[in-house]
């Protein structure tokens, strides 16, 4: 078919081809389509003027503006850097308690201690440091190795439990029930003990049962009274704060066979002034002593 | 005589599976070749069964439509398996737990089996039965080469299931949209360069003087996909008895090849395959002219032109050199005005018809489908700018991006197309429920806006959050944080997917109620007429 006919509708002449009954207007271009069109195509070339564009024998066109994104990003790394090297030659070069004076400088470590805390601890202890059972909550004033700013330190540098660094934090309680020390109900006992310590609701029969064996087992570490002792990193026993649950069940289990959570020894991994950084973030978290 | 040849080829395939089983180098590969022997016994099977009964549309004086309805009922069902898969994911996304701990239901094996299920299966087979249907009515001519034609649907249905058996099992080659290991890859070419020929000499046995623009659309689609797919691809198995390969290219090389590949394949299979079937069935539906002639010649070739070096902005800001990244930029701009030509041409076929739109629901989809195809058209072309390239590039924003086009426009116009197919197809005065597509219509609109929506503010939420610094200089949130902070986009977009979703199932339900239902009033449409005229009456 080859015959030019008139729409009706729009009064424009087809071409005159058809196609299973579809036929085609000879509208022209649409003049907007044509302008943008032509104006994209101006702009392309005019961007390839300025930027690197057209691939030559060797090298690239370099564009007159001489842009490169590897000097364009090393420049902004310079440039962050340049902006931190001040506040970050002084938290390394001065004690933790005097950076903790300045309040610039408290701010910056705090700051710096909460992105790296955001990136490296709280897949652990949380995004707001709150920890979850296994992991303690570094909110609170409670602390198993100390929460003075050097002892902070020190648990950041050599972890808890990490193997490979000779000064890592250690400790390590019996198993009382899995190795027979105890048995079933004196296990119960003792836990019934610890609960009283706590203040908790307790079965004072089985808590006074428990006070001998606690006495003979327990108290070497966890003291007379179950306050604890940071030096052997043995955990308060008096309080309402519990790494591992507060039920008599809880208690109970960690008497029989305890867990002992690992940290890593952050020294090998981070730099001194994130580990400074870090240390006065998780001591500002508000237990910080 | 034809069918025993086609039998002892069969047996002789299932005997290859049988010795690929049993020699096999890992359980990865004996799996496959046992769906090489199963798929080649039933294929045995089936045929057995039509020996002695010849085929009624074998005549030259017929269009080849029995393919064309296996391609249409392949579209509806890998659509909604597609859909599915992706309503999965994206509860997976919201809700990690769903991920179930098995190796095979987790997100990084369902994920290809969604975007290969919805581009490949879904998009591939209304791609295939609407360039076959398209181009006999255009050409006036049943499709060339014999029963060939045959031979494309199903040893692309084959494709399609040792590409998404393999992802379930964990074969892939690892590149995005090209997963399937290397003896996939071979088979795929086999079956596309049948594709190609059959629809090249169809064209060359046409009964109209010229071709007409959806066939161009339709075959730029299958020489450019046989192209990048053939490159792409390129790869040195570890052993012919084995699934794993190594890619010709590595580096940088590897991830341009990468993306020159994954971006045309939205190019060219996303875009110039479903302008082909918007340029056919929107006249066919709107029953107006093409708006313009000249507009679909310039924006066709600038569109093929354009397109093909636009993939490097898959790359900004990576090891990619400068130039290459420049370039992907100002082509991706440059690809604008082409891509909305197609919009034009869409839309402006409707004057004089505007009206329709209040009575026509099938049209009322195409439409949609056009207007989506205009806004990702525009907001692609931004997104290549290397400044709002570097807040939404690796955020969720580039997933709203994707499904307003898929959903919207890739969906939508295949929608509108089976609508148009299949009362005629299966000789029906007409569908089922006009009601029921105005249902999907909305549905299908209501839940892309629901899902781009969300993707835009998660997206833009992410990437800001991604470079917040505070005063002192440091990152103010973490990844994790990030990723947090989308869970209510995640839900937001499951619930879009699957309103949209439950649009396609009240599709399925109206093609099966028009197959089945109404009963057969229309002549038997599919022979070839003698005349154009005689055939736009029908």
């Amino acid at each position: 078919m080859s015959e030019k006919k008139t729409d009706e509708v729009t009064g424009v002449d087809t071409t005159g081809h058809e196609w299973d009954g579809i036929r085609e207007l000879d509208n022209p271009l649409p003049r907007w389509w044509l302008w943008t069109f032509l104006a994209c195509i101006v702009w392309a070339f005019g961007y390839m003027i300025f930027y690197p564009a057209v691939p030559m024998v060797s090298e690239a066109t370099p564009g007159v503006l001489g842009y490169s994104s590897r000097a364009a990003v090393h420049q902004d790394i310079q440039d962050a850097r340049a902006a931190q090297s001040e506040m970050i030659s002084k938290v390394d070069s001065l004690p933790l308690a005097e950076i903790r004076q300045d309040a610039d400088m408290l701010q910056f470590a705090i700051n710096g201690g909460r992105a790296a805390f955001a990136v490296n601890c709280s897949q652990c202890h949380g995004s707001g440091a709150a920890g979850s059972p296994g992991y303690p909550n570094l909110n609170d004033d409670e602390w198993i190795w100390g929460g003075d700013l050097e002892n902070i330190a020190t648990t950041l540098r050599h972890g808890i439990r990490h193997p490979g660094d000779d000064e890592t934090r250690f400790s390590e309680m019996p198993a009382f029930g899995r190795d027979g020390i105890l048995d079933r109900e004196q296990v119960k006992a003792v836990a019934n003990r610890v609960l009283a310590f706590a203040g908790q609701p307790h079965d004072a029969e089985l808590a006074a049962e428990g006070a001998e064996l606690y006495a003979d087992n327990c108290a070497a570490c966890h003291g007379d009274a179950g306050k604890g002792d940071r030096e052997q990193g043995a955990p308060n026993l008096a309080d309402a704060i519990w790494l591992y649950g507060s039920t008599e069940a809880d208690i109970a289990r960690q008497i029989h066979a305890p867990r002992h959570g690992v940290m890593p020894a952050w020294g090998d991994k981070l730099d001194p002034v994130t580990i400074k950084q870090l240390t006065i973030y998780v001591h500002s978290l508000g237990g910080g002593e | 005589m034809g069918n025993v040849v086609l039998i002892i080829l069969l047996g002789l395939a299932a005997v290859a599976g049988l010795f690929g089983a049993a020699r096999g180098h890992d359980a990865l590969f004996q799996a496959h070749a046992w769906v090489i022997v199963a798929a080649s016994l039933v294929a045995i099977v089936a045929l057995l069964q039509r020996l002695d009964r010849p085929s009624q549309e074998d005549t030259e004086n017929s269009y080849a439509d029995g393919v064309v309805r296996f391609g249409v009922i392949a579209t509806v069902f890998w659509g909604v398996v597609g859909f599915l898969v992706g309503l999965v994911i994206a509860l997976q996304l919201a809700f990690p737990e769903l991920n179930l701990g098995y190796s095979f239901s987790s997100f990084g094996r369902l994920r290809p089996l969604h975007t290969s299920a919805v581009i490949f299966a879904f998009g591939g087979n209304a791609l295939l039965a609407t360039s076959f249907y398209v181009v006999q009515r255009t050409c006036r001519t049943r499709l060339a080469l014999g029963g060939l034609h045959w031979f494309v649907f199903w040893g692309y249905q084959l494709f399609i299931v040792l590409a998404a058996t393999g992802y379930v099992m964990g074969v892939t080659q690892s590149k995005e949209y090209a997963e399937p290991e290397w003896y996939v890859d071979i088979w795929l070419t086999l079956v596309w360069v049948a594709y190609l020929l059959v629809f090249l000499f169809t064209l060359f046995k046409r009964k109209e003087p010229h071709i007409y623009v959806a066939n161009w659309f339709y075959l730029a689609f299958i020489v450019t996909v046989a192209m990048l797919h053939l490159v792409n691809n390129l790869a040195v198995p570890v052993s012919f008895l084995g699934s794993k390969s190594y890619s010709a290219f590595s580096g940088v090389q590897d991830a341009l090849t990468q993306w020159w590949y994954g971006h045309n394949a939205v190019g060219f299979f996303l875009t110039a395959g479903f302008l082909g079937m918007m340029y056919y069935f929107v006249p066919k539906q709107a029953e107006r002219p093409v708006y313009s002639y000249r507009l679909s010649i310039i924006h066709f070739w600038a569109l093929i032109f354009l397109y093909i070096w636009a993939g490097p902005h898959h790359l900004h800001y990576t090891a990619l050199p400068d130039w290459a990244q420049t370039l992907g930029m100002v082509f991706s701009i440059m690809l604008w005005m082409p891509s909305w030509g197609g919009m034009i041409n869409g839309l402006m076929t409707l004057s004089g018809a505007w009206d329709k739109l209040r009575t026509d629901p099938v049209l009322r989809m195409m439409v949609v489908a056009v207007a989506f195809y205009g806004m990702s058209t525009f907001e692609g072309p931004m997104m290549s700018i290397k400044a709002v390239n570097g807040l939404s590039h690796y955020t969720d924003w580039t997933i709203g991006h994707v499904h307003s086009g898929a959903l919207g426009w890739v969906g939508m116009i295949s929608f509108g197309a089976v609508y148009f197919l299949v009362p005629r197809l299966w000789n029906r005065a007409g569908l089922y429920s006009l009601r029921l597509v105005s249902w999907h219509v909305w549905l299908a609109t209501i839940g892309i806006v629901i899902y781009a929506a969300a993707m835009w503010v998660s997206g833009i939420t992410q990437g800001l959050m991604w470079r917040e610094y505070d005063p002192n200089g440091f990152l103010v949130y973490s990844f994790a944080e990030t990723v947090n902070a989308m869970h209510p986009f995640y839900v937001i977009r499951a619930f879009g997917g699957l309103v949209y979703i439950s649009g396609a199932f009240l599709m399925v339900y109206n093609v099966w109620r028009t197959i089945k239902g109404t009963p057969e009033i229309r002549a038997v449409a599919s022979d070839v007429p003698a005349t154009a005229t005689a055939n736009s009456a029908a």
